[in-house]
């Protein structure tokens, strides 16, 4: 999970308004897709390293899903767009 | 089933298939294009302005794989997200499915694909492996094996299982041929 850097120090005005908080496009796992293709798929929409693509495959496959990519809502909706394009099974939420 | 694959330059790739694999390939990709065809609309001009008058998950579990929700926690956001990009993502996958079709020579032989046509062959090969996963009852990685070791009895399901095992050979060639290592 990404954490957001929280400033502590700087008194704001208007604190009940709270910035949007981050949102996260997460990839769940499923019996069909190859752990090859998804770690390619990882490489190629996020342009991740090798490394961190294969990571995360491996955490969607043995831990059921995993949090590929963080960020405004319209950018997780872009992404979760191009993973169902992929037939990755992506999903986007708010960050708790 | 000789499908041989290599990668060609600029992440292209080059896939040599024989007449029984071509006619495999084009069927099924020809049996996709209508699975993701748009359901009958309700709305004429929603469905002209390209926003989808159906905004719950298909009732077909196949076709729920294909477009799922992409909320979970929020059921009026995932009926929006599927209004506004259903229509889209069913439009995407038949280009794909026409792509591959068409590449596709009638008696088999070589077919160069270049950087754009190996995106639509491996989102039409994944696309036809989770429609057949889900009709096969693949609902963990187990019951692949299950099928598999079932399959030793069961002629039908043996001809299913060599259909869904030949894509996943296919897709697991084309996707080693073409990745750019790090």
């Amino acid at each position: 999970m990404t954490a957001m850097p929280v400033e502590l120090d700087e008194p704001r005005i208007g604190e009940d308004i709270r910035p949007d908080l981050p949102w996260v496009t997460i990839v769940w796992n499923d019996p069909v897709n190859l752990m090859s293709y998804v770690t390619y798929v990882f490489q190629k929409v996020f342009g991740y390293p090798k490394a961190k693509a294969q990571k995360l495959m491996e955490d969607v496959h043995y831990k059921g899903k995993a949090v590929v990519s963080s960020g405004t809502r319209e950018e997780m909706e872009r992404y979760v767009t191009i993973l169902h394009q992929y037939g990755l099974w992506a999903t986007l939420q708010q960050d708790k | 089933m000789t499908a041989k694959i290599r990668s060609a330059p600029h992440g292209g790739a080059r896939i040599t298939i024989g007449p029984d694999e071509a006619q495999l390939l084009r069927s099924m990709a020809d049996f996709l294009l209508r699975v993701v065809e748009e359901p009958e609309q309700q709305d004429e001009l929603a469905a002209l302005v390209g926003i989808s008058s159906s905004a719950t998950q298909p009732e077909d579990p196949a076709l729920a794989r294909l477009f799922p929700d992409a909320y979970t926690d929020d059921a009026e956001a995932a009926a929006d997200f599927r209004r506004y990009t259903e229509s889209d993502l069913r439009r995407h996958k038949r280009e794909n499915a026409r792509r591959v079709a068409s590449a596709i020579p009638e008696w088999g032989g070589e077919i160069v694909l270049d950087a754009e046509d190996v995106q639509a062959w491996l989102q039409t090969l994944t696309d036809v492996r989770l429609y057949l996963g889900v009709r096969l009852g693949i609902e963990t990685e187990e019951d692949a094996d299950a099928l598999r070791a079932a399959a030793v009895r069961d002629e039908s399901l043996a001809a299913a299982m060599h259909v869904y095992e030949w894509f996943t050979y296919v897709q697991d060639s084309l996707v080693r041929a073409v990745w750019q290592e790090e």
